[in-house]
């Protein structure tokens, strides 16, 4: 009883607010004429036309702008991570070179991603290239900086242990300084995704043909108000989802992270 | 174990400083060569002399002071609403454990989505007035606050909270006295994260939806095809970054001098 | 017990190590000469701050001398070289925390070349040697810190080393588990027939272990004496520690500790009051 009780607690909790929100959106713009608030079961009714529908399924906009943004996002982040962890690896290895890099790194880095748009249009034109490159260029820092942090912050009793027992340069960067700087890495790697999506969202609406943040842009200078809020909310979701991958993945990776930590906190 | 602790002798050679230095010459060297040389195109990467001239020049302007002024004040003000209220809801909705547990969902669900989804909306409601960039600044630093609110709330130690309240200490009492001690490091790495992600989403509204401000005068010079005063206003943005991060960074270490995070860059 | 083979495993002439920071440069160690036969077992204990972790880290490869000369086997040591295990203090930090045990015993075999079968059977058998059979999937974290040492032993033993180097490894250990261990690493000793070096700020520790003592002044560091522990091959908590020769031994080489804290460098100049 009670625990079927606590069962029902739980979810009411997970759920109850999300729907009492949406409800007050729901009945709040039930009967609005605003133009710019229509009512939510106006903007609910359009996701299916506006997105899933097309001559056939490869012409319709979930084809043709979504899974090419959501494609380009992937690529440049993936780009970013390949990228950023062997750099900031190597960088966080080697002190002088650390040293020499730092403070460019740190420019770099501050550099709000957003201002690159432009500069990469210059070298890329406004096509996948261009935009590809400002999500890999955006993203790389934090993955750079924060493994350059980690590395440099490795345990040196362990750095010894490693190079007593001769281990490789390809083995010590495999066994030693990515694990051993994973919780950092991955920490850069969630403000490297957020940075990621905003970068996919503002290439399209900055200069571009297609794409998710092209439409949504398009619907609202259009007037399209319905379409452009279901935009807005199927870019929601898909941060939301993204996140929900990122969260899965990186615990899996760091399950043993965790464990550390509770037993350093447990036992100290 | 002294001796562990001793450097590592006469490897020493040049200080830090002095590598870095030679680190952001040889970027501002390699920027110089390359175009002239002719590797890359000039058009598109004006030398290091050509950008510092523009930016000479830029300084020289009233127009660029008023716009890096409207830039601090939009960031600013979007920081200081965005604390506000994440420390106010953190704090309140932290100290109440169903407060917490209902808003839990709702939180994670809404946090990671892309406040560039939001320009639209903005652009409707606020043209682009300062509002609807306060809009994408708020929205995106204002959970950066909140989690880091959260979470140092739910550090204060149990022990100590349950003494409060066994002496039956008043809530403000309690806040003053137990969370807001102990969540104030938390507190100021949430200022520290939100106010790189403001600057990020001030310079992105003033780009695309054209609140005057160093990101709109970055704009106006891409149509005009200045690109050597794009280079320029791009390292301003940079160097406003490096500005923002330094002193946040200080701020933060002022606060939380027995925080891990920073008693780890204390050589062991 | 092969401790009169011919010719040496380590040797170690006119070592000289200064740090050289970015203060005052200090001297750790002054000169240090000695050698080490296969297959011995030589203790190394002296007053704290005697720069015995240094001289271990030196031997290992893993800090460079400022002069003199270490050979392994015949060849110089500049870097740490192959056919040598570390056990270090601080158990800890030494063991991979995202690996588990076995992982760990595993990580430099396959490094040394080691066979795949060859491997899973070594680190079995070193985790079995140890009493660690049963937790192969563990984490090191999930062990008590005696256990989490017991797997830095296996480690070592499964690589078969030549030179087994030894660094404080039971200082951070409570005492019943400290018992366990020494008697470990006897038996280790005894059934691989490696040479090892244990370093040890316990004197009880030393005699009871070593075949000899090595005991070092304060620092900058010269050697005291070389002192020999005819202890027979076959120690027992009880029996060896009871025994009038292990009193001796005892007394001597607290005697000399004590000295080399008042700054004594030479046995010469050293007053010991009980001769033994």
């Amino acid at each position: 009883m009670s625990a079927t009780w606590s069962v029902v607690r739980s979810v009411l909790y997970v759920v109850g607010l999300p729907l009492i929100l949406l409800a007050a959106w729901w009945f709040a713009t039930a009967d609005s004429v605003s133009p710019y608030n229509p009512p939510l079961s106006e903007i609910v009714a359009t996701i299916g036309p506006t997105w899933f529908s097309g001559d056939t399924f490869a012409d319709t906009r979930f084809v043709q702008d979504i899974l090419p943004s959501v494609g380009r996002l992937l690529m440049g982040y993936a780009v970013a991570l390949v990228v950023g962890i062997a750099l900031g690896a190597l960088i966080g290895a080697i002190k002088p070179l650390r040293d020499f890099a730092e403070p460019v790194l740190e420019f770099f880095r501050a550099i709000p991603p957003p201002v690159m748009v432009p500069v990469l249009m210059l070298f890329f034109g406004i096509g996948t290239t261009m935009r590809v490159f400002v999500i890999a260029t955006g993203a790389l820092w934090p993955i750079l900086l924060n493994t350059v942090e980690g590395v440099r912050g490795l345990d040196p009793v362990l750095k010894d242990t490693a190079r007593a027992y001769r281990l490789g340069a390809w083995s010590r960067a495999r066994r030693l300084m990515l694990p051993g700087a994973g919780p950092q890495i991955v920490t850069g790697a969630r403000q490297a995704l957020s940075i990621a999506i905003i970068l996919m969202v503002i290439s399209e609406m900055f200069a571009a043909r297609d794409g998710l943040g092209f439409s949504v842009v398009q619907f609202q200078r259009s007037f399209a108000i319905p379409e452009m809020w279901s935009g807005v909310i199927i870019l929601g979701l898909l941060g939301v989802v993204l996140s929900l991958v990122f969260r899965v993945v990186t615990d899996a990776i760091l399950a043993w992270y965790h464990g550390y930590l509770r037993s350093q906190r447990g036992g100290a | 174990m002294t001796a562990r602790a001793a450097p590592r002798g006469r490897r020493a050679g040049m200080p830090s400083w002095a590598l870095g230095a030679a680190g952001v010459v040889t970027l501002m060297l390699v920027v110089e060569v390359v175009p002239r040389t002719g590797l890359v195109n000039p058009d598109y990467l004006p030398p290091t002399s050509v950008i510092l001239q523009a930016l000479a020049e830029r300084l020289q302007t009233p127009e660029f002071w008023v716009a890096l002024g409207d830039t601090l004040v939009t960031w600013i003000t979007g920081l200081a609403i965005s604390v506000a209220a994440g420390v106010v809801l953190g704090v309140i909705i932290g100290m109440v454990p169903f407060l917490r547990a209902a808003t839990a969902s709702t939180i994670e669900f809404l946090r990671p989505v892309p406040s560039v989804a939001l320009i639209p909306i903005a652009v409707l409601l606020w043209g682009n007035g300062m509002e609807a960039t306060l809009l994408l600044v708020v929205y995106a630093s204002f959970w950066q606050v909140l989690i880091q609110v959260l979470a140092g709330v739910r550090d204060v130690d149990p022990v100590a909270s349950d003494t409060a309240r066994s002496y039956r200490f008043s809530v403000r009492a309690r806040v003053r006295t137990l969370v807001w001690p102990t969540a104030l490091p938390y507190v100021m790495t949430g200022v520290r994260l939100g106010a790189a992600v403001a600057l990020i989403l001030t310079v992105t509204g003033e780009m695309l939806i054209g609140t005057p401000g160093i990101g709109n005068l970055l704009a106006t010079a891409r149509e005009s095809g200045a690109v050597p005063s794009m280079y320029a206003l791009v390292v301003v943005a940079g160097l406003l970054g490096v500005v923002i991060n330094l002193l946040a960074r200080a701020l933060e270490r002022r606060t939380l001098f027995w925080h891990p995070s920073v008693r780890g860059e204390v050589p062991a | 017990m092969p401790t009169d083979q011919p010719g040496s495993m380590l040797e170690v002439r006119g070592l000289n190590k200064v740090y050289a920071g970015r203060g005052e440069p200090v001297e750790a160690i002054a000169d240090l000469s000695f050698r080490v036969a296969p297959g011995e077992l030589v203790c190394v204990v002296g007053p704290s701050g005697a720069g015995k972790t240094t001289l271990l880290r030196c031997l290992a490869g893993l800090l460079p001398a400022t002069a003199g000369d270490i050979e392994l086997a015949g060849s110089p040591v500049t870097e740490p070289p192959p056919g040598m295990a570390v056990v270090l203090q601080e158990y800890g930090r030494s063991l991979f925390p995202w690996m588990t045990v076995e992982q760990n015993v595993r990580l430099p075999l396959a490094e040394k070349g080691v066979p795949k079968a060859e491997r899973t059977r070594l680190v079995a058998e070193a985790l079995e040697a140890v009493g660690l059979a049963d937790v192969p999937r563990s984490y090191p974290w999930q062990l008590s810190g005696g256990m989490q040492q017991r797997v830095a032993i296996a480690r070592a033993a499964a690589y078969e080393p030549q030179v087994l180097l030894m660094d404080e490894p039971f200082a951070a250990v409570d005492a019943q588990t400290r018992f366990e261990l020494e008697d470990l690493v006897r038996a280790l000793w005894t059934r691989l027939g490696v040479t090892v070096v244990f370093v040890t700020h316990d004197i009880d520790e030393a005699i009871y272990l070593g075949e000899r003592v090595l005991v070092l002044s304060a620092r900058p560091t010269v050697l005291l004496e070389d002192v020999r522990v005819d202890l027979g091959p076959v120690r027992d908590q009880l029996e060896t520690r009871g025994a009038p020769e292990f009193a001796r031994l005892r007394t001597h080489v607290y005697e000399l500790v004590q000295q080399a804290k008042k700054g004594v460098r030479s046995l010469a100049d050293a007053r010991l009051t009980h001769a033994g």
